[in-house]
């Protein structure tokens, strides 16, 4: 396989036969696996323009593109409220989380305290605790501040974890210390020293957390079925479920408003994909 | 979160000398206020519900009112209670299927897309997308196109002359489509974490293997696999954590943890018996159970592999 090409350019693209066929095989299979995994996702959306009568049709475009399913959604139920609900939820807990988060992981990075190290170690640890083993005693103690069914009840207990912390703190340890040197010259207070060197350095990681933390609270269910009852509070998530079991046999409706509650997630990804691609990446390795 | 409490300076300093007391107290005091909020956030919200687990596994809790101390109650409860046996059966064979299928299927689409190929980003974007969307539309979607009959699938089915079972509403298969919707779903996670290991080996290993003459299989087996080791290792563990503890929304709109209790997961069965018969210690108890089994698998895993580097020199 030594094409004069490989002789000419040793260094570059060895790690894989070069060569148009395999660029060519690699991009077929490639697109084959990408288009079928992305098909239910295309299905929902365009069987969502479909018509009652249209709907279970197999073509993949509707005959006759119709705006009715979402007319219906938004005038039927209050799948308005439901949006307002998921957009106040997941806003909130993004920015008071990149708040307490970047407080915190300041401290555990750049500030020198006794039994620092143990207090990272602590809060590391809660990393494996997952959300639905603690779901019942998570109940309780919201049951017991009285907030079930409130706003403050959706909201708070989602701020909270350590992975935003971890993540900010490992940013945070790479900035060079000259910075705050200077400002500590200057006599600027800790407090001025966050506000002022460490926020307007972290907005690179600020974008990919806050996408990551809105995806996560706008696509949250468990908690929002558990922690509310009325429908006024309901979010996004829970009212497309309720929905389908109310609309059972009505798919185009169903599908409508799953795909208004998909929308905006896959908007931001489209925005933000090579940030939030980077932060997993970064978030499999210490 | 005690240590907190106890960081008062005048405690020595470990590190620099030249700093002035009065400067070390004022740069804890700050620490403290600036640790303040997420700490009382995560001990009341993660660090209390992960205690109370525990404790209120020896409780029988009745509505809200009264908790009644029963010892061991729950647990022998747990093995005498079929249905919790079923679902543990459920859970493990699911798992057993599901965490080496996703690793390959991760690992096979890394491989893939590691490649420069042209609309390589895009078909990365593509294949990741379905993990963006809630599981609740994903359920939703999946649902629509698992109709009996008139869904999408049988019709395509069909269109080849073959009869397709009653997807959700067989046992058997119901349990077939949460593992390959939950596949669809969770690969293209796992695929970017794997591409970041892929990315991290040293291009130069695969130079030289190319001019020993190397072929694909055996570039694989001797350089990207033996690197790759510590990914599969992460991989492993966590997607075993999150498979057996997540997935709850899925199997709630997908299913309802039918038919015939074949898709009621060991989560599942904890958020039934909490949530829908109010056994919050029951529930407790099993959620507790849930924990050491992971506790167990993580410990295997880092003593099976010597925490991920499966001690065979490599590297």
């Amino acid at each position: 396989m030594a094409t004069s090409d490989t002789v000419t350019r040793p260094a570059v693209r060895v790690n894989r036969p070069s060569g148009r066929g395999r660029r060519a095989t690699a991009l077929t299979v490639g697109a084959i696996l990408a288009l079928m995994t992305i098909f239910p996702l295309l299905w929902m959306v365009t069987s969502s323009f479909k018509g009652a009568d249209e709907v279970l049709s197999t073509n993949l475009l509707p005959h006759k593109a119709t705006l009715s399913n979402y007319t219906y959604v938004f005038t039927q139920v209050p799948f308005a409220r439901y949006l307002l609900n998921s957009l106040i939820v997941s806003v909130v807990v993004t920015v008071v989380a990149l708040w307490f988060h970047s407080m915190a992981a300041y401290a555990l990075a750049r500030l020198r305290f006794p039994g620092r190290d143990t207090l990272f170690l602590l809060i590391f640890s809660t990393l494996l605790v997952t959300a639905p083993v603690i779901l019942v005693p998570l109940f309780l103690i919201v049951h017991t501040l009285g907030l079930l069914d409130t706003y403050a009840g959706l909201i708070i207990p989602a701020i909270f974890n350590a992975f935003g912390i971890f993540l900010l703190r490992q940013f945070y340890l790479s900035i060079p210390s000259e910075l705050e040197d200077a400002a500590i010259v200057d006599g600027c207070s800790y407090w001025q020293i966050y506000w002022r060197v460490i926020l307007p350095l972290s907005k690179p990681v600020f974008a990919a957390l806050a996408v990551l933390f809105f995806l996560a609270n706008w696509n949250a269910f468990l908690w929002p079925l558990i922690a509310t009852n009325s429908q006024d509070l309901n979010v996004v998530q829970l009212g497309i479920a309720s929905f389908q079991q109310e609309h059972a046999n009505n798919w185009n409706y169903t599908l409508a408003a799953s795909t208004i509650a998909a929308i905006p997630t896959l908007g931001l990804f489209a925005l933000f994909q090579r940030r939030i691609v980077e932060s997993i990446k970064t978030s499999g390795f210490k | 979160m005690t240590a907190v409490a106890q960081a008062p300076a005048g405690a020595p300093s470990t590190t620099s000398g030249r700093r002035p007391t009065s400067r070390r107290r004022r740069e804890a005091l700050a620490a403290m206020l600036f640790l303040a909020p997420d700490m009382l956030g995560l001990l009341l919200f993660l660090g209390i519900p992960m205690v109370a687990c525990l404790v209120l596994g020896f409780f029988q809790v009745d509505g809200f009112g009264g908790y009644k101390w029963i010892g061991l109650g729950n647990y022998e409860r747990m093995f005498a209670d079929p249905l919790f046996l079923h679902s543990l059966r459920t859970t493990l064979l699911y798992l057993v299927i599901l965490i080496p299928g996703l690793f390959v299927v991760s690992l096979a689409l890394a491989l893939l897309v590691r490649q420069r190929f042209p609309l390589v980003g895009l078909v990365r974007s593509m294949l990741f997308a379905p993990n963006v969307v809630s599981l609740v539309v994903v359920a939703l979607v999946w649902k629509f196109m698992l109709t009996d009959q008139i869904g999408v699938i049988d019709r395509i089915l069909g269109f080849f002359g073959v009869t397709a079972p009653s997807w959700l509403g067989t046992p058997k298969w119901a349990v077939g489509s949460i593992l390959v919707v939950t596949i669809w779903f969770a690969m293209g996670y796992y695929m970017l974490i794997f591409l970041a290991g892929l990315q991290d080996i040293p291009r130069e290993y695969y130079e030289v293997a190319k001019l020993d003459g190397a072929g694909p299989w055996q570039t694989f087996r001797h350089i990207t696999w033996p690197l790759l080791k510590p990914t599969s290792f992460f991989i492993l563990l966590t997607s075993t954590v999150s498979m057996m503890t997540g997935g709850l929304d899925l199997l709630y709109v997908l299913t309802s943890g039918g038919p015939a209790n074949s898709t009621t997961l060991i989560i599942y069965y904890i958020y039934q018996q909490a949530f829908v018969y109010g056994e919050f210690g029951y529930a407790s108890a099993i959620g507790a159970f849930l924990v050491v089994i992971l506790l167990i698998w993580s410990a295997a895993l880092f003593a099976l592999t010597r925490g991920g580097r499966f001690g065979d020199g490599d590297k």
